[in-house]
């Protein structure tokens, strides 16, 4: 099964909306296409929500990591928003939750994205 | 004393099987009663073993990956075997973090979640014949599910 991601551009931020299991299998596409729109759109502020992810693994990890790096090295923002009690428990497991900045809801996230983007 | 009930598939180590590999166990594991939760933790670990016997074991090869499962009184046992190209260190692979494949983006958590999310878990593996791993998770009934048994 693929992963779906929905895009949004709202000003300078980008907001992807991710939906299915983030697994291997899955990986591939979901690092593409989100390389993909970062460089298209150029933006330098990504808000990833995983509202949709109904499954997700070690794989998931190394994808949401992978572009959190990468968007750190522009040098841009990345956060989170959504995640379901079993994928916060992978990232606190993993100590990923010290590094990046999650969000309970998407306002909460886009508006300390706007904070940090100033 | 009633026979053991057991599973057992062989399948390619192809990435689209990683989410048949884990639906197959779970659809097999409910007849424990788990959890949600707890079947969220078989999926994960089962996906989680697979994974690395496709992108570790085998790497560009083809080959198979040998799946079983046993229910043992409360527990579920798994074992998840490939042949390929085996583990070297198994102390050194089992540390959180560690990942021999930095450039796939691969974090080094596969193992530590495996651990985490079962009771016992050990592994086998022998360089150029392959990696058997070992997990056994005991379901956790909550009392309140046996009332709802027909
Ligand atoms: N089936 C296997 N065959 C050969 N080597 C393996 C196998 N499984 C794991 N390994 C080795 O053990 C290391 C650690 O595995 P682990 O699953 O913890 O991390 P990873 O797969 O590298 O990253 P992640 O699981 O976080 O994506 C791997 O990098 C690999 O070197
Ligand atoms: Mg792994």
């Amino acid at each position: 099964m693929k992963v779906q991601i929905e895009t949004l551009n709202r000003g300078s931020m980008m907001i992807a909306t991710l939906h299915g299991e983030l697994d291997h299998h899955a990986a591939d596409n979901v690092r593409g296409t989100l390389d993909r729109e970062i460089e298209a759109t150029r933006t330098k502020c990504l808000l990833l929500d995983l509202r949709g992810v109904t499954f997700m693994d070690s794989s998931g990890l190394g994808v949401i990591l992978g572009r959190y790096k990468k968007m750190q090295a522009l040098p841009g923002e990345m956060v989170i928003t959504s995640l379901s009690k079993s994928v916060e428990r992978l990232f606190e497991m993993s100590g990923l939750h010290k590094i990046m900045n999650i969000y309970k809801d998407r306002e909460t996230a886009i508006q300390a994205l706007k904070e940090v983007a100033k | 004393m009633k026979a053991t009930n057991s599973m057992s598939m062989t399948f390619s180590a192809l990435s689209e099987n990683e989410a048949f590999a884990r639906v197959a166990v779970a659809a097999f594991v409910a007849q424990l009663n788990p959890t949600m939760e707890e079947l969220t933790e078989i999926k994960t670990v089962v996906s989680e073993a697979v994974t690395n016997s496709i992108i570790h074991g085998y790497g560009e090869k083809y080959g198979d990956i040998y799946l079983h499962c046993k229910i043992v009184g409360d527990s579920i046992e798994l074992v998840v075997e490939d042949h390929g190209v085996g583990i070297g260190d198994v102390e050194m692979v089992r540390q959180p973090l560690y990942t021999s494949r930095p450039e796939l983006e691969r974090s080094g958590m596969g193992f530590t979640i495996m651990e985490s999310f079962v009771d016992e878990f050990d592994i086998e593996s022998v360089v150029d014949r392959g990696t058997m791993l070992r997990l056994v998770k005991r379901i956790r009934t909550p009392q309140s599910a046996t009332h709802h048994e027909v």
